[in-house]
């Protein structure tokens, strides 16, 4: 087995799913500067909720992939709802406050939500029911499983979705001027409330989806896995450029194959004192090394010319 | 009848008081302008007539209606438009962009896109760079696409603040044959400017402004010729 290649296959995996919570992080922060750490609790809601459902449905005569469906369609609208509600009661009473207060919020929200998953699904790991057969295809010497591809695919059709969206539509075009100048935008008629608020919508329909393909491919979820996996989206957010969606998906590309990379030869390189337990080391030795050289970010947002 | 009025219109910032008390009217299809100088509270009287500064809602009156107050992107919905001091175009859009924001609040496509046409034939230039990212306009054609980009939500009020500023002469001239032509059309036009000649001379009345408040007003013609005005705004001695 080709260990290289089976570890970019991991990686680009894993990665999509970063760059997909990623683009959750950077869309807020394009227009509200605001880091929403509670966002990876939002990501745990969707894998949660995903659970339920597919755990519930898991006895019946349904196809395995229409039970994900059904896992996925209960967990995008509850997950928008929780974003919803998050910037309406947290944020958006916050709006003209130093930029300090909304992000302590943040932190505060994502504890609340954490504790309101442990009321709800206990403290325990849930394992989710095994309903999807392994199916794997041989790829020059690696595998790849059925699962994996659909990740990758689902999370490449998300994000060009969302590209098409900003770029393409007259909201999307509303979206960018809103984060250009919020001030301006309310002169064109824009309301800018609304567009925030949807703003919290979208990143939170995509954190769900990333729940679900998360909780799918460890085959496990629990109340505190939206912390590290948000940090983890967020450096990669960091890493392509905070507040460039482009950046994001290279980000989370990336940290998810120098994070798989990083586990594969981790212990070849260290003489097996460090084993691939120390996988979540490298992202955040990347934001790190990021900070330090280029602080803006690989495709850093080009603050010079704002109008 | 006027399309605007202000009745004894107070703006402060913090505690202080940069707009107090002043009336002003501007009647329904005609130019009036708003001239003073640096720091007498022009931008921010208008700034408060767009919606962007609190006041109490009867000091402004549009179509009859109290407005004060109210939002900015809900006035736009009522014919209300600002061209902001410094043009304020989003420097990451393209031209064309800018141009769609303009036309938010409206859904009539078809209109809008005759519209687009209509904004590329006045300014010509704004047409060779519509995909182009407004920030790299020069100042002259990033004030058409501020203009452009207000007249593509067909107000009937347009507010215009300082659209010479900073624009080489010839550019200047070109930008007031513009909004000269946008007047003919038969939109409202509150022109706040610092070049106190150029505005008296397409105006159909003027208002002076100093330190908050309005020490002058009439025909525009009749500034033109004020000892006063010609004196103070107009570089020329009695």
């Amino acid at each position: 087995m080709d260990i290289f290649l089976q570890q970019i296959i991991n990686g680009l995996t894993l990665g999509s799913v970063y760059a997909v919570v990623a683009l959750g992080y950077t869309m807020v922060y394009g227009i509200i500067q605001l880091i929403n750490f509670a966002h990876g609790e939002v990501v745990m809601i969707g894998a949660m909720v995903a659970f339920s459902v597919i755990t519930a449905l898991a006895g019946t005569a349904l196809p395995p992939v229409l039970i994900v469906l059904a896992g996925v369609l209960a967990a995008v609208p509850v997950c928008m709802l929780v974003g919803y509600a998050m910037e309406r009661i947290a944020y958006r009473p916050l709006r003209g406050a130093p930029r300090l207060a909304p992000l302590i919020t943040a932190i505060g929200i994502s504890i609340i939500l954490q504790h309101v998953a442990l009321l709800v699904w206990s403290r325990n790991p849930l394992a989710f029911p095994q309903i999807i057969p392994l199916v794997s295809f041989d790829v020059g010497g690696a595998i790849i499983t059925g699962v994996q591809i659909a990740i990758i695919l689902t999370s490449v059709l998300m994000m060009v979705g969302l590209t098409l969206m900003v770029y393409r539509t007259k909201l999307g075009i509303a979206m960018r001027a809103t984060s250009q100048n919020p001030q301006i935008a309310g002169l064109m008629g824009i309301d800018i409330d609304r567009i925030i608020a949807f703003t919290f919508i979208v990143g939170a329909a995509l954190g769900a989806v990333a729940g679900v393909m998360v909780g799918t491919y460890y085959g496990v979820a629990h109340y505190t896995m939206g912390s590290l996996l948000g940090l983890k989206a967020f450096s990669a957010a960091v890493l392509g450029g905070i507040g460039n969606l482009a950046g994001a998906m290279l980000g989370g590309i990336l940290l998810g194959i120098v994070e798989a990379l990083g586990a594969g030869y981790i212990g070849d390189l260290t003489n097996n004192v460090f084993g691939s337990n120390y996988q979540d080391v490298f992202a955040f030795l990347v934001l790190i090394a990021v900070l330090v050289f280029r602080p803006s970010g690989l495709l850093g947002e080009r603050v010079g010319d704002r109008a | 009848m006027n399309l605007l009025e202000l009745t004894h219109l107070e703006v402060a910032y913090g505690g202080i008081k940069a707009v107090k008390g002043i009336d002003l009217g501007v009647p329904k299809g005609e130019l009036v302008c708003l001239i003073g100088a640096n720091g007498a509270g022009k931008t921010t009287t208008l700034k408060a007539i767009a919606g962007m500064l609190p006041v109490a809602p009867e000091a402004i009156r549009y179509n009859g209606a109290p407005i004060g107050g109210t939002r900015p992107f809900e006035l736009v919905r009522r014919g209300l438009a600002l061209v902001p001091e410094g043009r304020g175009v989003f420097g990451q859009l393209t031209v064309e962009e800018n141009l769609a924001m303009g036309a938010y609040v409206r859904s009539d496509a078809a209109a809008v896109k005759a519209d687009l046409a209509r904004a590329y034939s006045l300014f010509p230039r704004l047409a060779e760079r519509r995909s182009q990212s407004a920030g790299t306009l020069s100042g002259g054609e990033q004030q058409m696409l501020a203009i452009g980009r207000a007249l593509m939500s067909r107000p009937k009020l347009l507010l215009l603040d300082e659209p010479s500023m900073g624009l080489a002469p010839l550019m200047v001239q070109k930008i007031f044959e513009t909004i000269l032509a946008v007047a003919k059309e038969g939109v409202t036009i509150l022109l706040v400017e610092q070049n106190a000649r150029l505005a008296l001379e397409v105006s159909s009345r003027g208002y002076v402004m100093e330190t908050g408040l309005i020490t002058l007003s009439g025909p525009a013609c009749d500034l033109l010729v004020d000892p006063k005005v010609r004196a103070a705004y107009l570089g020329e001695a009695d």
